[in-house]
């Protein structure tokens, strides 16, 4: 059919570059909007005579990123993979517990707690894989039944804080340099390790696989069982780590610690505005960190403003639908442009 | 890396069933460097299990496998992959997020102490789409951002990432526009000339005369030919596959008075994609509209049926002007629309025959119209659909009785108006006269038909005229049984001239 030809355009040609603002990813919206965020937060602080990004102000801003951050830097792991972790919350609670009872005071306990609060997280972590990839529950609904064992766990034991953290590890929560704490670097190294795992290694491209197609994933020999619960371990991994971090603070374990944060629907919250498709396979640390620090700016500049708390949580529901739709609009549209070709 | 070196597979006396029912019966295959083969035959000859035993997916009750003349038996993929053989799967197997090498080297990334060598994996990406002549493509694209046939491209590469010197193909144009198939003959081309066997499975005629050298024709998973492909007429084959003579390919066409009045009228119509269009169908009519891929047609039935709706001029349905504006007011007025992406558009895949069956007339038709008490199964007998019962989900069939049930889904809120987009694309001989059969009664029983098909053979087979589209714009209409020569000229703007 010769007369076909004419109309034939080669395989090879070059799609054309979309315009610039269309090639921004997720990851540059996330921190143009932090910064713009930075900049009106402290004009609106500033009308009131106060400075946003003085000491104080830095300084909260950090620690509420950090308890969030590491939660969220594991709950990227889950989403990415296609899946997602609601147990995390409880999870917080229980390992504040746990590090601090074992710790009891003493000095000499410091290592033993921090081990055996992270080896429980990573069982709840490998159970809540397991539920996933072997009885094939759903995630949301095998995560959901774990958070429930928890909570029902922490109900019965504890009434209230418990355990006791001794001084010197309460450096872990406290110390800073200059007006940054030095468990945020800590988060962020974390989070440094977490983005190297993610896009540099093979158990991460598997993860990226995974969550973007699990038949594609099965069909080119990904093993994916083994993927949805790493991903999962290092999920609870990080909710562990954070267990500790809080029990550093507080000076003990406490059984709510994680929920009354909301840290299983704040984490999730905050990997999604950082650009990570809620279905999974495509995102990443970098974005959930932006999202992060968005919203503990959000806060912060709140509590400067002495807002009330039901605006609060009225203006980060509006910020939240706001950057979810944006995404998808530029998915919608990179689709169309890519059918046109 | 991919050699010169021809390799030789030689399947023999192949059998497999499955539950007891046997699916291939005695099978004997070549393959031979440098050569393409293409295995033909009707839905359930065993034509994707013959291809899943070459993959080593299926392990064959009997018969043997050579490759180079020593024999082998596949445990699993991994096995078939690491003797040289490779398939590509009907649907993409790729992830749209990641880059290009990253999806070469799914599952097979090459590590450097703790990390993936990305450095190596995009050269030999890289080493591999040059080879192919498609330098076009970079390995660190993102698939999304490739066209259809570049996908398909990458798809190719991934096969030959493992070595692979035999190349199997499941229907390889099934998601291809029309003028992306002649850049895969090409690419399937060179992949002949640098030695590699190719199996090609299609149903389309004129792909395998084009491509093939030799033909393989299977029936109920046995043997019945394997011949050259210039020994072999496309009556010889229609008659192999289908064990009997289909004589004359389509039904007879429309007698002058069997025509009736002008059921559906678009005049001066257009909107952003055509324009300047004037139809007429009347009932007892099949109008087929031709045209190259992006020429309009689509856009046309989809403009008819209110998806993307006409900006300009006038639609009548029945002679009284009408202004569809979405869907549900074309069905109400009793225009259908049989989408060219049947799995997309189409069907509720997971639901049943029977949901699907009902699922325009509960959602459009409101009150007695809609509860009135339906039959079924004589809407499923009259379009011949083969399930297992009514409540089987749609996803488990075949292509053509599932499309079969998207008709039966329109038939159920008897149109007047049937606008059929690709009606038969991607399934078997049998079900396609099935199809044929239908439209050309439906004609009969006074419906107004119009056609777009990107088969010539079909569309000037089934039509009885022919309204050929250009650049979103009507170029001309032909008479009944015009050739294949005449409706190109037009479709590619050459003008009537000496075509017609």
């Amino acid at each position: 059919m010769s007369a076909l030809e004419e109309n034939t355009v080669p395989v090879t040609r070059k799609v054309t570059r979309p315009a610039f603002h269309r090639r921004l990813t997720p990851v540059a919206i996330v921190y143009i909007a932090l910064a713009a965020l930075l900049v009106v937060g402290s004009v609106l602080v500033g009308l009131r005579g106060e400075v946003l990004l003085d000491q104080a102000g830095i300084l909260n801003i950090f620690t509420r990123a950090t308890a969030l951050g590491l939660v969220a830097i594991g709950q990227t792991m889950a989403i990415l993979t296609g899946s997602l972790d609601l147990s995390v919350a409880y999870l917080v609670g229980l390992t504040s517990l746990i590090a601090a009872e074992t710790m009891g005071g003493r000095d000499g306990m410091i290592v033993p707690g921090v081990l055996l609060a992270l080896v429980v997280a990573a069982g709840v972590g490998l159970v809540n894989g397991l539920v996933i990839t072997v009885l094939k529950a759903n995630a949301f609904i095998a995560t959901l039944g774990v958070a429930l064992i928890l909570r029902g766990y922490l109900e019965d034991t504890y009434t209230g804080p418990a355990g006791d953290v001794p001084r010197g590890f309460q450096h872990l929560g406290y110390d800073r340099i200059g007006p940054v704490p030095v468990a945020a670097l800590l988060m962020l190294a974390v989070a440094a390790l977490s983005w190297w795992y993610l896009s540099r290694t093979r158990p991460g491209y598997h993860m990226y696989a995974v969550g973007g197609d699990i038949e594609v994933a099965r069909l080119s020999v990904v093993p994916t069982r083994r993927t949805i619960v790493t991903a999962h371990v290092l999920c609870s991994v990080a909710a562990g780590l954070t267990g500790i971090y809080l029990a550093s603070r507080l000076g003990s374990g406490a059984p709510y610690v994680g929920t009354d944060a909301g840290y299983d629907l704040e984490s999730i919250a905050a990997v999604v505005l950082g650009g990570t498709l809620l279905a999974g396979g495509r995102g990443g640390v970098v974005g959930t960190i932006g999202g992060v620090f968005i919203l503990a700016t959000l806060d912060t500049i709140f509590d400067d403003l002495e807002v009330d708390p039901f605006f609060k949580d009225v203006v980060r529901g509006v910020v939240l639908v706001t950057a979810v739709a944006l995404y998808a609009r530029r998915m919608t549209a990179n689709r169309a442009r890519g059918r046109l070709t | 890396m991919t050699s010169g070196i021809a390799t030789n597979v030689r399947l023999t006396g192949i059998t497999k069933s499955f539950l007891g029912v046997p699916v291939l019966r005695g099978v004997d295959l070549e393959l031979r460097g440098g050569e393409v083969h293409a295995v033909m035959g009707e839905n359930g000859a065993g034509k994707s299990t013959l291809l899943k035993v070459l993959a080593g997916v299926h392990r064959p009750d009997g018969g043997t496998i050579e490759v180079d003349g020593a024999e082998v038996s596949f445990a699993g993929p991994a096995d078939a992959q690491r003797a040289g053989i490779a398939i590509i799967h009907q649907e993409f197997t790729l992830l749209p997020h990641r880059s290009v090498a990253e999806n070469v080297y799914l599952g097979r990334e090459p590590v450097r102490g703790m990390q993936v060598d990305r450095r190596r994996m995009v050269a030999d990406t890289r080493e591999l789409l040059d080879w192919l002549g498609e330098d076009g493509i970079d390995p660190t694209d993102a698939v999304s951002s490739l066209s259809v046939a570049q996908r398909q491209v990458v798809e190719i590469v991934k096969a030959l990432s493992t070595d692979a010197r035999v190349l199997g193909m499941d229907e390889p144009t099934a998601a291809l526009a029309d003028h992306e198939v002649e850049l895969l003959y090409d690419l399937v081309r060179r992949l002949r000339e640098r030695g590699i066997a190719i199996l090609y499975v299609s149903h389309r005629m004129r792909e395998v005369f084009d491509l093939s050298d030799r033909i393989t024709v299977l029936k109920d998973g046995r043997f019945v030919t394997c011949a050259p492909t210039g020994e072999l007429t496309s009556e010889d084959l229609v008659r192999h596959m289908v064990g009997r003579d289909l004589g004359e390919y389509y039904p007879d066409r429309a007698a002058p008075d069997d025509l009736g009045p002008v059921r559906l009228a678009v005049r001066g119509a257009g909107n952003d994609r055509v324009r300047d269009l004037n139809i007429e169908v009347r009932a007892g009519e099949i109008v087929g509209l031709a045209g190259l891929q992006g020429s309009g047609r689509s856009a046309v039935a989809r403009a008819v049926f209110g998806v993307e709706p006409f900006t300009r001029g006038v639609v009548e349905v029945d002679g009284v002007a009408q202004r569809v504006t979405r869907p549900r007011t074309a069905v109400r007025l009793g225009i259908a629309l049989v989408t060219e992406d049947r799995k997309g558009d189409g069907l509720a895949l997971r639901q049943s025959v029977r949901d699907n069956t009902l699922l325009v007339r509960r959602a459009a038709l409101s009150g007695a119209r809609s509860r009135a008490k339906s039959d079924v199964k004589a809407l499923l007998d009259m379009v011949t659909v083969v399930a297992r019962g009514e409540h089987q989900e749609v996803r488990f069939l075949s292509g053509g009785n599932q499309q079969k049930v998207v008709l039966a889904k329109w038939l159920a809120v008897e149109p007047k108006v049937l606008v059929v987009d690709e009606p038969t694309r991607g399934i078997d001989v049998g079900a396609k006269r099935a199809v044929h059969e239908l439209l050309r009664d439906l004609a009969k029983r006074g419906v107004a038909v119009l056609m777009i098909s990107s088969e010539l053979p079909e569309l000037i087979g089934m039509s009885d005229r022919i309204l050929v589209m250009h650049d979103g714009a009507p170029a001309g209409e032909l008479p009944a049984g015009a050739s294949e020569g005449a409706v190109m000229a037009l479709a590619t703007g050459h003008g009537v001239g000496d075509a017609a």
